[in-house]
Formats: structure tokens, sequence, C-alpha cells
């Protein structure tokens, strides 16, 4: 379903966002993609989705190529952003009419569609309202109505749940794992919450300095001691990545480093910079990895 | 084929927008509607009300369009733009159809205040009227697709401050208020350099029944020529990925 080969992007003056992230995600996967803020997710989930186009490297997304069929890619994939897409004044239902449309859809059709999308989700009733009138849990449904009503085969999900309160987060995550089981739906997500990551994916990929850095099952990578917390900080380090970049602002972050799987294996080629708090384990550090709202 | 649907879908829907904001829509024509009210009947000594209105419509159009770009720094913010991007509609699609339902708007506001002239004394004939408001729409299209690429550069918070200040020595050399044959020389040459004044004029002539005029040759050919440039500015910085 995705499968990608150096993928890199380097922004306008040097700063090598991601440096290259080769990812294969089979249809039907729910695959969980973690790092710490600045680690290049986002970035990489902009890629993929054909918002930001690649300058090195190859990917095919649902059986398109990203880089020259973009528009075959979009009209196989829902994206739900970091931020999501609800706008505050006009009236959800009406958006959601527009957005399926937009995807080729008839007058008919797409109310049809719209209306067993929310149904779905429990949104039927919230439709007349403007997203400004909406809780974080339901704009948050509202987003992943939007990502599904055209039927993807393929959904990104960029930080699905933050910001959100304990139950809309079960209740998320229980659509996200119906729409596998009876759509068959392949789910790429982003998230900084790692007990998200270990109840909700199948597999998950790590990725620290652009790159990827681990890869496997919530059990693998916890290798049998210890919580995925534990297993996240011990593969990306303790450092806080915004510190790092505050102090040298636009510096590239550093190599690409280790084998993927191998936790831990590349103090070697490390460069010092972001690295020399590391070990220590700087206070706050592991709150600042579990917890914090990422960057954009 | 698909680009003209998408089009379509996407003014449709910001036209439904821009008429649910009924404040909106008369505030934006409310500062030339009082000058018609209040400066209108002074001006009425000197000059005739087919003089004024023509140049109150240019402060129309240079308003609302020129600040209507506002609407996408409010859509990025809140991911609907970059949502509408991940869709497969047309990159031109997205930009056009929020650029015609501001339009549309212009086109609204213009109607108001020709109505509300006409209240004064306006007498223009059917036809004059009608070609004024098509040449006030293409002109709607030009500066809301500039306004568009301007916010979509600019520092959001410096938008609104800025392009309203900017309108005004627009409005003020397109003779707008006064017609810029009374002008001193130096000033009369500035002013053909704005493309508005040739919008004013050729609207003038139009109201007053005047056709087939140099005059409304070159004030249609400016506002075509200012609306593909505009329309070809603003595409290129919407295309541009990350804008």
């Amino acid at each position: 379903m995705i499968k990608t080969s150096g993928l890199a992007k380097t922004f306008k003056g040097g700063v090598e966002a991601v440096r290259s992230i080769d990812l294969t995600v089979e249809a039907g996967e729910i695959v969980g993609f973690l790092g710490p803020n600045g680690a290049g997710k986002t970035t990489t989930m902009r890629m993929l989705t054909t918002l930001l186009r690649p300058t090195a490297g190859t990917a095919t997304i649902a059986g398109h190529d990203l880089v020259t069929d973009p528009q075959g890619v979009r009209r196989r994939i829902g994206y739900v952003s970091q931020g999501g897409g609800v706008g505050p004044s006009a009236p959800v239902g009406e958006e959601i009419e527009l957005h399926a449309r937009l995807y080729g859809m008839g007058a008919a059709e797409a109310r049809e569609r719209v209306a067993g999308t929310l149904e779905r989700l429990g949104l039927t009733a919230l439709a007349g309202r403007p997203g400004g009138a909406l809780s974080g849990g339901q704009r948050r449904r509202f987003d992943l109505a939007f990502g599904l009503v055209h039927r993807p085969s393929l959904l990104f999900l960029d930080e699905p749940t933050t910001g959100l309160d304990p139950q809309s987060r079960a209740n998320l995550w229980q659509h996200i794992r119906r729409l596998r089981e009876e759509d068959g739906l392949t789910v790429f997500l982003s998230t900084h919450y790692l007990d998200e990551a270990d109840t909700l994916a199948d597999r998950l990929v790590v990725i620290d300095h652009g790159t990827v850095v681990a890869e496997g099952t919530p059990a693998e990578l916890k290798g049998g001691a210890g919580t995925l917390d534990d297993a996240f900080l011990a593969i990306t380090g303790r450092s806080l990545r915004e510190d790092g970049e505050a102090a040298e602002p636009g510096s590239p972050p550093g190599r690409p480093h280790g084998e993927p799987g191998v936790p831990d294996g590349r103090a070697d080629e490390v460069p010092a910079a972001g690295r020399t708090l590391t070990r220590s384990g700087a206070p706050g550090g592991r709150a600042a990895a579990a917890g914090k709202r990422g960057n954009r | 084929m698909n680009a003209v649907r998408d089009t379509w879908l996407v003014t449709r829907h910001n036209v439904r927008i821009a008429l649910r904001q009924k404040a909106g829509i008369v505030f934006g024509v409310l500062q030339p509607l009082l000058y018609l009210a209040l400066f209108g009947p002074l001006f009425a000594t000197i000059g005739t009300w087919e003089t004024l209105v023509p140049g109150l419509l240019a402060q129309v159009g240079l308003f609302s369009a020129g600040l209507s770009g506002i609407g996408i720094v409010f859509d990025a913010r809140s991911g609907v733009l970059e949502r509408l991007r991940v869709t497969p509609a047309r990159r031109t699609a997205l930009l056009l159809g929020r650029v015609l339902g501001s339009s549309l708007t212009v086109l609204i506001q213009s109607v108001i205040l020709i109505a509300a002239g006409y209240a004064f004394g306006l007498r223009a004939p059917l036809p004059g009227v009608l070609a004024g408001l098509a040449l006030m729409t293409l002109l709607g299209v030009g500066l809301a697709a500039l306004s568009n690429a301007i916010a979509l550069v600019m520092d959001p918070d410096a938008f609104a401050p800025i392009v309203s200040t900017a309108v005004i020595p627009l409005v003020l050399l397109s003779g707008a208020f006064l017609p810029m044959s009374m002008a001193p020389a130096w000033l009369d040459v500035i002013s053909r350099l704005t493309p508005f004044r040739h919008v004013v004029e050729a609207i003038r002539d139009l109201f007053a029944g005047h056709y087939a005029t140099w005059t409304v040759a070159a004030g249609v050919a400016v506002t075509a020529i200012l609306a593909v440039v505009c329309v070809a500015v603003g595409t290129r910085v919407f295309n541009r990925e990350n804008a």
C-alpha cells in the first residue's frame, strides 16, 4: 500500500527535514509512525499525501507513483492533518458534501455517502452546525469523516488524538479499528502517545533525524522488558529536541545512524550536537517525548 | 472539463458562504454608500451622479475584492485549505472558485450602490449599467486573485492594515471622487499610470450612454489585462508547494 525508497525532503535554505525514508506498509495494516518532535514525521506525512514534493527518492502510494501521478494518489487516500480541516463558520455537512463532490461524486451520490459516513461516526445530528460550535472530539470525528467520505483504501492520520479527552480517544480508536475490520482500510498514523501506538498499531516505525531508526511490532520494540516509552527513549535518546534546535537555528539535525530495528547501536557515528545531554537523562525528557503536542 | 466542474463546485460553495455573511456584504458597501449620501449632494452641485457613482464603484471593487484574500488566511489557519489540497480537485479550481465567489460579492455590492445612486438622482441607461457591472465583475476577479496571492505571501496580521492603506491612494488616483481632468499635470500623469483610472473613466462613459469610445475600449482592455495577469500571479503563488 505504501512503498518508499530513499524519500527525502530538503527545504530551501538547506534544512534536511527528512533525509531518507524507506517504508513498506501492507494493505490492511495499521502502522504507527513515531518520533520525537522535529524528527520529520509531519514532513514525511505531507510528502506521502502529495502536499510536499520530495526532493529525492521514490514512493508508490496505493498503487500510484507519488511524483508522477499525485492525482492518482489523491483519489485513493484520505488524510487527517494534525490540526484538522474543519472550518469555523460554514455548516460542516455542507463542507463535507463539497469535499465528497471534489472526488468526482455526483450530487445524489455525495449526499448519500456523506449521510452514511456521518451516521457511522455518530455525527448525523451535528451536520448543520458550523465547525466553531463543535467540541474538540466532535471536530476530530468530522476530520475523520472528511478523510473517509470518498472511501479511500489508505488513511493517513497525523496525531489524531492529540488534545482529546480519554473518552474521545477511546471512541476514535474504536472507529479506526472498526474501519480496518469492516473495510480492510490501511491506516498510517503518527502519534506521540505511545499507549496509543501500543494498543492500536500492528507495527511501529520510529524515525529520528529524518530517517527510520527502528521498526517492528510493539512487542518486538519493547523487547520483553519495560514499556514502549522506555523503548522509545532508548531508541531516540532523552534530549529535548526543541531546545537543541533553538540553540542552533537552522542547523541540520544529526546524521542518519543505526540499523533499523537495532535500538542504540549508533553511538559511534552520532555527532555531538543534540546528543550531548542525551544519556544523563535530562529532566523532562520523557514528558517531551511522550506527551507534548507536535510542532508543525 | 474536470477543472470547470471543480471550479463551479468551489465557486458555489464560496457563494453560499458569502451570501450567508450578509453583514460582510453590507459593510463592504457601507463606506461608498456614505460617500454617496454625504458627499454626493455636494458633488452634484458641480458634477453629475453619472460621474460620481462610477468612482464609488471603483472604491467598492478595490476595498471589497482587495481585502477578500483575508479569507484564504483563515482557511489556511483552520486547515481547510490543506484538506482541499489533498482532494483530486484541480489547484486552479480551488483558487478560481474562491475568486469568483469574491467577485460575485463585488457584483452584489455594485448593484446595491447603483440602486442607491438611482434614489439620489443617477440616471444611467440600462445597457450602460449592465456593461459597467460586467466590467466591475471582471475587475473583482483580478483584484480578488491578486489579493489571495498577497495574502498567501504576506504576514497575515499585516495583511488587512497594509492592503486597506494601499487601496486609498489607488482610489484617489483613479479620480473616483473628482475627475482627474481637474488635476494638475503631474497628478494626471501618475493617475494615468494606475489601472483604475481607466476603469472608472470607461464606466463613466458607459453610464453616460457613450459605448463605442476609446475610453471604454481602454477601460475594458486594462481590466481584462489586469484580470489575466492577476489570475496568473494568483495561480502561481497558490500552486507553489507549501504556500
